[in-house]
């Protein structure tokens, strides 16, 4: 087979379009058209929605396609499978796993969430407490039984419009706490799960309460070994980093957007106090971008830098530091709100609401994915090599621990 | 306001590597600190056998100078890895002033017909020259050019005291001076950064007329303009270099450094303190790349990614030498250690060719976000 390079994706792509003309096709059709042909996600092995090409490759793919007014899928939808359960079925699922799950998952028919947290398992994940145990199947080990899961788990979002949910649940109690923990694939319909909307700083309830009640999960579920969830997890979890951070962004295109506009249209606003910190934030949010444009061409080159882990700080700050900025700025009109209707939303939308949501929202962004705290700890022992906290929880069986 | 495909190349080539890897084990061969540190004091802070090596020898002086004047025609990318490895191990070198901003300077005065200007530029590319801009280094690209009439004494002048040569802003246009030249005179001032001498220096008017006239009073301006405006993009890269070795040394002493039982860099609240400069850095570094390739590519956006490396920059660098200072503990206040001189010429570049906020300044117009009671533009 020949080598998949620029020209021959460009070549591929006009003919995804000569036969789906996206005038006169419905976007889900073209959307299952684009996965088949393998422009999904390039860098996906072929018949999985990609090609095994270089994943620098996909700008052309998207380059073409946005050229001619394709549509695309929503990644503010589907954040949670495309940027973490997908990468994880890949690299851990079985062939029937994959060939089941990503296509839905990649055209937008299927929304995923992800059943991490826990009331006593937040930052300290590797704790968690949600029991999942084997029901006796025919292998030596009861291998091919069903799994019983039961606990309850938090902050989940987007879990009242999700099909499938992916779970970490604790197998074996009486190992240390990072061995004891598989990794499954949950159905959000089966009988025994339970969601209730949790309703947050902004008013809406986009994250929810899940309750699990011997919730049965076939083993055909399970993604990667029993006891090796700990592991599969982490690739989730470096995924959900890179992919909260990871937006291209024109200048201007963050946060620093919309309060810049505010500022160019209303002059009557301006103060002097409030143009030193504009300025300096809208350099910041500059820098960021190019940070972000730097690891994106690193990526490129194969040559990954730890910058990702970095950018979600940036971002969470800067988002932070802006809006509360741009609230300020608006004066009387910043002493109001757009809308405290409990709302449970398909997407979270920074733009298409005011400066006091994006304030309060952007609160969340240096907690979820990890807190900027937990994620300073990372940069400065993975990154720069500093000696690790000391800790007393590594050998002890998670059920000895105290809690 | 942009679109994102005519992305800068932010990333270092496989020459520029090389071209680092030259200048740093020369610099780790020869720059040691103590020794700068003596030099300082001698009243004679330049290694001028170091400057031969770097400027000569490995032909940094050239580098923004096109081949047929005997320079290397490379760009802004590779000048700007030299001033990251200058800045790494802050040695006194006039390269910023001389080989950047003097030679820019001289590149926008026309070097056609082999006159004077080609003929300084093939001396300053080889490194037999060093020649320096009569301005106080604090000027800015867009700052009102200094009061430089015949006689007055021009305060704080970088790399004056090694120059053979200074360019002098006459009223009718811009003059090559030699400083041994009867009527100049350039007298040492005691400098915050001991690392770039500072000099005051007079030109009386015979000796300016006696001089070389290198261009008319319009194109000295811009010449002079875009000779700051270079410099100023790629100090961003020195500050860079600069900020990346205070955190390397930081860390490393707060791994070996223990108290309390334990190496203080175990401790969070210092761990986080350097994660966050860690963080500064990764971002000027993209900063300053920014800069340097829209110098190199002579894109229209030379002047806000300027303003930004250099808003965002030179804080990064204080930043970084204060937390070295600070996290050293007692020996971050000694002289033997190296990081005072870190801090002195992280603080005095925050100032050079402009400071952070006169930078902003320049982007509240450059973005059109412009300050209470004016129009926008
Ligand atoms: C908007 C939003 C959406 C979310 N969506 C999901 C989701 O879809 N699925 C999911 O599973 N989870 C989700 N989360 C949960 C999120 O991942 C956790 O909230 C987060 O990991 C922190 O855990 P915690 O809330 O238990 O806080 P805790 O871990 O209790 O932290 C409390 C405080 O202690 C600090 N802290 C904890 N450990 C350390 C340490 N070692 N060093 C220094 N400081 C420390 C934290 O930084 C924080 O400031 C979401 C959270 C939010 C805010």
């Amino acid at each position: 087979m020949n080598a998949i390079d620029a020209a021959e994706l460009r070549r591929r792509t006009r003919d995804l379009l000569a036969a789906h003309p996206p005038a006169d096709t419905e976007p889900a059709d073209f959307l299952k058209a684009r996965f088949d042909a393998g422009l999904a996600w390039v860098h996906f092995p072929a018949g999985l929605g990609g090609l095994d090409a270089p994943r620098s490759l996909q700008s052309v793919v998207d380059a073409e396609l946005a050229a001619s007014g394709a549509p695309d899928n929503d990644p503010r939808r589907i954040g949670i499978g495309l940027g973490m359960a997908a990468p994880t079925i890949l690299g851990f699922g079985t062939d029937e796993q994959k060939r089941r799950f990503l296509r839905p998952l990649w055209v937008g028919d299927e929304v995923w969430c992800q059943l991490f947290s826990e009331p006593g398992a937040g930052s300290d994940l590797a704790a968690l407490g949600t029991r999942a145990v084997r029901e006796g199947g025919s292998g030596a080990n009861g291998e091919g039984g069903d799994w019983i899961v039961n606990g309850q788990k938090v902050w989940t979002s987007s879990a009242h419009l999700a099909r499938w949910a992916i779970l970490i649940a604790r197998t074996d109690p009486a190992l240390p706490k990072h061995r004891g923990i598989t990794y499954f694939i949950c159905d959000m319909t089966a009988p025994g799960v339970d969601v209730r909307p949790l309703r947050q700083i902004t008013g809406e309830a986009e994250f929810n309460e899940v309750f699990l009640t011997d919730v049965r999960i076939p083993d055909a579920h399970r993604l990667g070994a029993v006891g090796d969830g700990w592991k599969v997890a982490r690739t989730t979890l470096m995924n959900e980093r890179v992919s909260i951070g990871g937006a291209r962004l024109p200048r201007e295109g963050g946060m620093i957007g919309p309060v810049s506009r505010t500022w160019r249209e209303r002059p009557e606003l301006r103060t002097h106090q409030l143009h030193q910190r504009l300025l300096a934030l809208w350099v910041e949010a500059e820098v960021a971008r190019l940070t972000g444009e730097r690891l994106r061409q690193q990526l490129a080159v194969g040559r990954p830098g730890p910058e990702g882990s970095g950018l979600k700080l940036s971002f969470a700050r800067l988002n932070q530091e802006i809006s509360g900025l741009e609230v300020e700025l608006l004066g009387d009109e910043g002493l109001l709100y757009d809308d405290w209707t409990m709302r449970r939303p398909e997407l979270v939308d920074f733009t298409g609401r005011e400066a006091g949501y994006r304030y309060l929202r952007s609160k969340g962004n240096s907690i979820e994915g990890g807190t900027s705290e937990v994620l300073l700890n990372i940069v400065a022992e993975r990154v720069l090599g500093l000696p690790a906290e000391p800790r007393d929880d590594k050998d002890v069986a998670w059920k000895d621990l105290a809690r | 306001m942009s679109t994102l495909d005519d992305a800068p190349d932010l990333l270092y080539s496989e020459t520029e590597d090389d071209l680092r890897a030259a200048v740093r084990s020369l610099l780790t061969g020869r720059g040691d600190i103590p020794a700068a540190l003596d030099r300082a004091e001698s009243g004679a802070p330049y290694d001028t056998a170091l400057w031969t090596s770097l400027a000569a020898g490995i032909g940094a002086a050239g580098l923004l100078v096109p081949e047929p004047l005997g320079g290397q025609g490379a760009s802004h990318r590779e000048a700007a890895v030299v001033l990251e490895e200058l800045g790494r191990a802050v040695t006194p070198a006039p390269y910023l002033t001389s080989s950047v901003i003097a030679t820019h300077t001289l590149l926008g005065c026309g070097t056609g017909d082999g006159g004077a200007v080609a003929k300084l530029l093939s001396a300053l590319a080889e490194g037999r020259t060093v020649a320096v801009l009569a301005v106080p280094l604090s000027t800015g690209p867009d700052a009102p050019l200094p009061d430089t009439a015949p006689g007055a004494a021009i305060r704080a002048v970088a790399d004056a005291a090694i120059a053979d040569v200074l360019l002098v802003i006459g009223h009718d246009g811009l003059y090559a001076v030699e400083t041994a030249a009867p009527g100049v005179t350039v007298r040492a001032q005691t400098p915050l950064d001991l690392t770039r001498p500072l000099s005051t220096v007079t030109v009386d008017a015979a000796a300016l007329t006696a001089g070389t006239r290198l261009a008319d009073a319009g194109t000295a301006e811009a010449a002079v303009r875009s000779g700051l405006l270079t410099g100023a993009g790629l100090l961003a890269s020195e500050q860079l270099g600069l900020a990346e070795w205070c955190l390397e040394e930081t860390v490393r002493h707060t791994r070996e450094r223990h108290q309390f039982n334990r190496p203080v860099g175990s401790f969070q609240a210092l761990k986080h303190r350097m994660a966050q400069l860690w963080l500064e850095v990764v971002s000027a570094r993209a900063a300053a790349r920014n800069a340097a390739d829209a110098l190199a590519t002579d894109s229209s956006g030379v002047p806000l990614a300027v303003a930004v490396a250099q808003a965002y920059c030179g804080r990064v660098a204080v930043h970084a030498a204060e937390e070295c200072v600070q996290l050293h503990g007692g020996i971050g206040m000694t002289w033997e250690h190296p990081a005072h001189l870190y801090l002195k010429r992280a603080k005095s570049a925050e100032i050079a060719l402009g400071s952070t906020g006169s930078h902003r300044e320049r982007l509240a117009v450059l973005t059109a976000l412009p300050a209470p009671g004016r129009p926008t533009a």
